[in-house]
């Protein structure tokens, strides 16, 4: 017969196995720390060095809002693959700490569920750019952003997708008040990573 | 099939048997090679539990080919939703009682 110890720990099991097949959980959270301080430094450099700072919809007539718009895509690319590459890399480690493979059916489904959105908002963003609408891309950047965290919060934690919600919130505010879009995105992609990354530091790698 | 007196299922004494009903339990579909890695045991190990779950109709099998490799998926069945559930339910009441 089994005792009482037995059966909490086969309840103990299925809980683990459950939340191990289902979610990817080597996020870390200086993942995030780490993002928002590339996109603080990517905000005061478009700022102050490249004058990017949209305050209307559309630059057609006037020209470029930036000396150099070029320059900006060019840096909010690097931000991106700063980011992603830190994130990728740290999770590496996580997972190995953890006995864990990065790359397993979890990993698979939480980024196909990221992709959908970012993806979408990637390509409508450069339209927006080719068709001058400057003044909506930072917010639009937070917006699918916010999406595509929200959408893959089911399978990692659920921070996630609250970080989600919060980051769609400040671009659609971004959105009605296009003059302080460069201020939203970084309050959004700086501030708001650094703050989730110390929480999911503390909550769950102490 | 065989029930103990307490409720609880005999085809989940298996810790294997009960974690491969729980990876299951929250996955549509799961391939042999992710199970293997979930549970941590050898092929033959996990395939003759495998088995036995399918022989209990508790899960379903999916056979297909990727690239010309063959990929088996499995599913949970209905009866084994259901067996799953009753041991969940078995296994908090025997929790209780006993406190």
């Amino acid at each position: 017969m089994k005792k009482e110890q037995d059966y909490i720990q086969d309840i103990a099991e299925i809980r683990s196995m459950m939340e191990r097949s289902s979610k990817f959980l080597s996020l870390s959270g200086w993942a995030g720390i780490m993002a928002g301080i590339y996109a603080l430094l990517g905000a005061y450099i478009a700022y102050t060095f490249l004058n990017f700072d949209p305050d209307e919809l559309f630059y057609i007539s006037s020209g470029s809002p930036s000396s150099g718009l070029l320059e900006v895509i060019l840096l909010a690319f690097i931000i991106l693959i700063l980011a992603l590459g830190t994130a990728v890399f740290l999770s590496y480690e996580r997972a190995g700490k953890r006995n864990e493979k990065l790359w397993n059916p979890t990993a698979k489904k939480l980024l196909v569920n990221i992709m959908v959105p970012l993806v979408v908002g990637g390509i409508l963003i450069f339209f927006m750019i080719t068709k001058g609408l400057i003044g909506l891309v930072a917010p639009f950047s937070l917006l699918f952003y916010g999406l595509a965290l929200f959408n893959a919060g089911k399978y990692t934690y659920q921070e996630v997708k609250i970080l989600g919600l919060i980051e769609i919130i400040l671009g659609l505010i971004g959105s009605w008040f296009v003059e302080y879009g460069l201020l939203f995105w970084a309050l959004g992609f700086g501030v708001v990573h650094i703050i989730y990354g110390i929480h999911m530091n503390f909550k769950y790698e102490k | 099939m065989k029930i103990s007196i307490d409720g609880l299922h005999k085809a989940f004494e298996s810790r294997i048997r009960l974690g491969i009903m729980s990876a299951l339990a929250v996955n549509d579909r799961i391939d042999f090679s992710s199970l293997k890695e979930f549970l941590e045991v050898t092929d033959g190990n996990l395939a003759s539990h495998l088995k036995a779950l399918e022989k209990a109709a508790f899960i379903g099998v999916e056979k297909s080919f990727i690239d010309r490799k063959p990929n088996t998926k499995y599913f949970m069945t209905t009866e084994g939703k259901k067996a799953f559930n009753y041991h969940l339910v078995a296994l908090e009441k025997l929790i209780k009682s006993q406190k």
